[in-house]
């Protein structure tokens, strides 16, 4: 879509474009360039100077099982806090799309977990749930579950993902919502008047408008899971034990700043830009058919 | 009304269990900050308030805990409103300008400037840690609130809302100014920001709450205690088994933490709404 009528000259669209682009190539593009050129370079034996490697950076992290393993816990983690953060979203939005009495304070309390960052999600979590005093924790012990996620690598993918989930609810519910709204009532009308039942006029009307905005979401949701938990983790198990919640990310910063292998770390910087550019385009192409749609 | 009445309750009775859900872990962090630090060890804890909110509170505001080497949670709050205001205000001033130079003007390399702000998109600081920590540490920017704000300034979320919202101001209007002798500085003052009021304000929103809630970048580029910012500092307030957690102080700051962005949400809710669903389209 174009204007058609502009100014003309080109000193003020240049001075007016400087600031965003002086701080788009100076923080973005020269870092992104480096993290290309540093994962294919390596450190000599004493760290003194580094030599061209080619693709041995990619090819050591293909052969590192710790690396191939926080693949498998990402894919896990990420489908996991989606679905989990999903359903009870659509659930509550089709609850509130049904009340008049109360609706504005539903949708407002709802709401409130959007503003809290996940680190502090994962701290209130954590409390919850701390073997010792945390008030959940004790629950499951009397109800005869051995409950000590610092110890038990399941316990703590499962408190990472209630605790990234939880926050990321709210958004969904919100989007859910707004695409409930945006049926038109006749739709609904005429199939009731057809004599479908309110279930079926949820799975074979409601829902299927809904898909576009399921997966839009879906495609939200991993990316929230791939990249905006790192507080969650750094927080809640620091990766552990014994690498059971390594995601990603979580990765990538450990082996850069902790482990100062920046070979390794810019590297899986790269595989990580080539997903968030994956999933971007995926849900760009999507929201291109939407429009057609409506 | 196709809606059925006949189940009016079960709205809301999954609507209340879903309240209890979202709250739950918020009430209990409540608790724990207003008791003393005995009676939450005390496992199970209890969960009936008790009388300590103020006191904890203001122990955490003036104090901290002795782990975060006495740093109070009131330099910690300052901080991040620096942090949260400078990357709101920031985003918003550099990405109306661009959005406008790339909507109301024709010149050279139009498409290329374009593209290049749109795909940054693709590249958030998640990816891009350890080089940008060295280009902001080359510019000695580490410990400062340069270093933590500037490289998250640059949004194409803002530049997109912006041109989205750029292109259905009719042409009329700019026909107008144009006759009236205006030229495109004071269209831009005069027209486009005063129509722009609800999307700024809508973009405020949301990206108060991006600065307010940032993690790993301010993790990064902070070392003095000085300048760390609650989501952080909280971090450095648990223990790690040598020295028994203040729990009570921990989720007293917790709260804290949380307050400002959902004041931010509570005040603003209806620009915010309507500003976070049309951001993401």
């Amino acid at each position: 879509m174009e204007r058609r009528v502009v100014f003309s000259g080109w000193v003020c669209p240049v001075v007016l474009l400087s600031p965003q682009l002086a701080v788009t190539i100076v923080f973005f593009f020269w870092p992104a360039g480096q993290a290309v050129l540093q994962s294919v370079r390596g450190g000599d034996a004493f760290g003194l100077a580094t030599r061209f490697v080619g693709a041995e950076n990619f090819a050591a992290l293909a052969a590192d099982p710790d690396y191939l393993a926080a693949f498998a816990i990402t894919a896990f983690f990420s489908l996991a806090v989606a679905l989990l953060a999903l359903a009870p979203g659509l659930l509550l939005a089709v609850m509130a799309d049904r009340v008049v009495r109360g609706a504005a304070f539903y949708k407002t309390v709802l709401l409130l977990p959007y503003a809290i960052a996940p680190a502090i999600a994962g701290v209130l979590w954590m409390f919850l749930f701390n073997p010792s005093i945390g008030v959940l924790a004790a629950a499951l012990r009397a109800g005869g579950i051995d409950w000590n996620y610092l110890l038990d690598g399941n316990q703590a993918m499962l408190l990472v993902i209630l605790a990234a989930a939880w926050k990321e609810i709210s958004y969904n519910f919100l989007f859910f919502l707004a695409g409930l709204q945006a049926i038109p009532l006749s739709l609904l009308e005429a199939s009731a008047i057809d004599g479908a039942s309110p279930r079926r006029r949820f799975w074979t009307i409601v829902f299927p408008l809904l898909a576009p905005t399921s997966f839009f979401l879906l495609v939200v949701n991993i990316v929230y899971a791939f990249f905006d938990t790192f507080g969650v983790i750094h927080n809640v198990t620091q990766g552990g034990p014994a690498k059971a919640t390594e995601i990603l990310v979580y990765k990538v910063w450990y082996d850069g700043i902790v482990g100062l292998d920046l070979g390794s770390s810019a590297a899986q910087s790269v595989v990580l830009m080539a997903i968030v550019i994956t999933l971007t385009a995926i849900q760009f192409r999507f929201i291109e058919r939407r429009v057609h749609y409506a | 009304m196709v809606t059925a009445r006949r189940n009016a309750w079960v709205p809301h009775a999954v609507l209340i269990a879903g309240l209890m859900v979202v709250l739950f872990p918020i009430y209990v962090a409540l608790v724990a900050a207003s008791h003393a630090l005995p009676d939450i060890l005390e496992a199970p804890m209890t969960l009936v308030p008790g009388s300590r909110l103020a006191a904890n509170f203001a122990e955490a505001l003036s104090a901290g805990t002795a782990k975060t080497s006495g740093e109070p949670v009131t330099a910690m709050l300052l901080n991040s409103l620096v942090m949260a205001l400078a990357i709101a205000a920031g985003k918003i001033a550099i990405s109306l300008p661009s959005a406008y130079a790339v909507v109301f003007f024709r010149f050279p390399l139009r498409r290329l400037c374009f593209w290049a702000i749109f795909v940054t998109l693709m590249l958030p600081v998640e990816v891009r840690i350890i080089p940008t920590y060295k280009i902001v540490a080359d510019l000695a920017l580490i410990d400062t609130y340069g270093g933590l704000t500037l490289p998250l300034i640059a949004s194409a979320t803002a530049t997109l809302l912006f041109r989205q919202f750029f292109l259905t101001i009719p042409d009329e209007l700019v026909e107008a100014a144009k006759i009236d002798g205006a030229g495109p500085w004071r269209f831009l003052v005069d027209t486009v920001i005063p129509l722009s009021r609800t999307n700024i304000a809508a973009l405020f929103v949301i990206l108060f709450i991006y600065g307010w809630n940032q993690y790993l970048w301010p993790l990064l580029i902070t070392n003095s205690p000085s300048m760390t910012t609650i989501v952080i500092g909280i971090r450095q307030m648990i223990g790690n088994g040598d020295t028994q957690t203040e729990w009570h102080i921990v989720m007293a700051t917790a709260l804290l933490a949380i307050l400002p962005p959902v004041i931010v949400v509570l005040l603003m809710q209806r620009w915010f709404v309507r500003g976070l669903v049309e951001a993401e389209k």
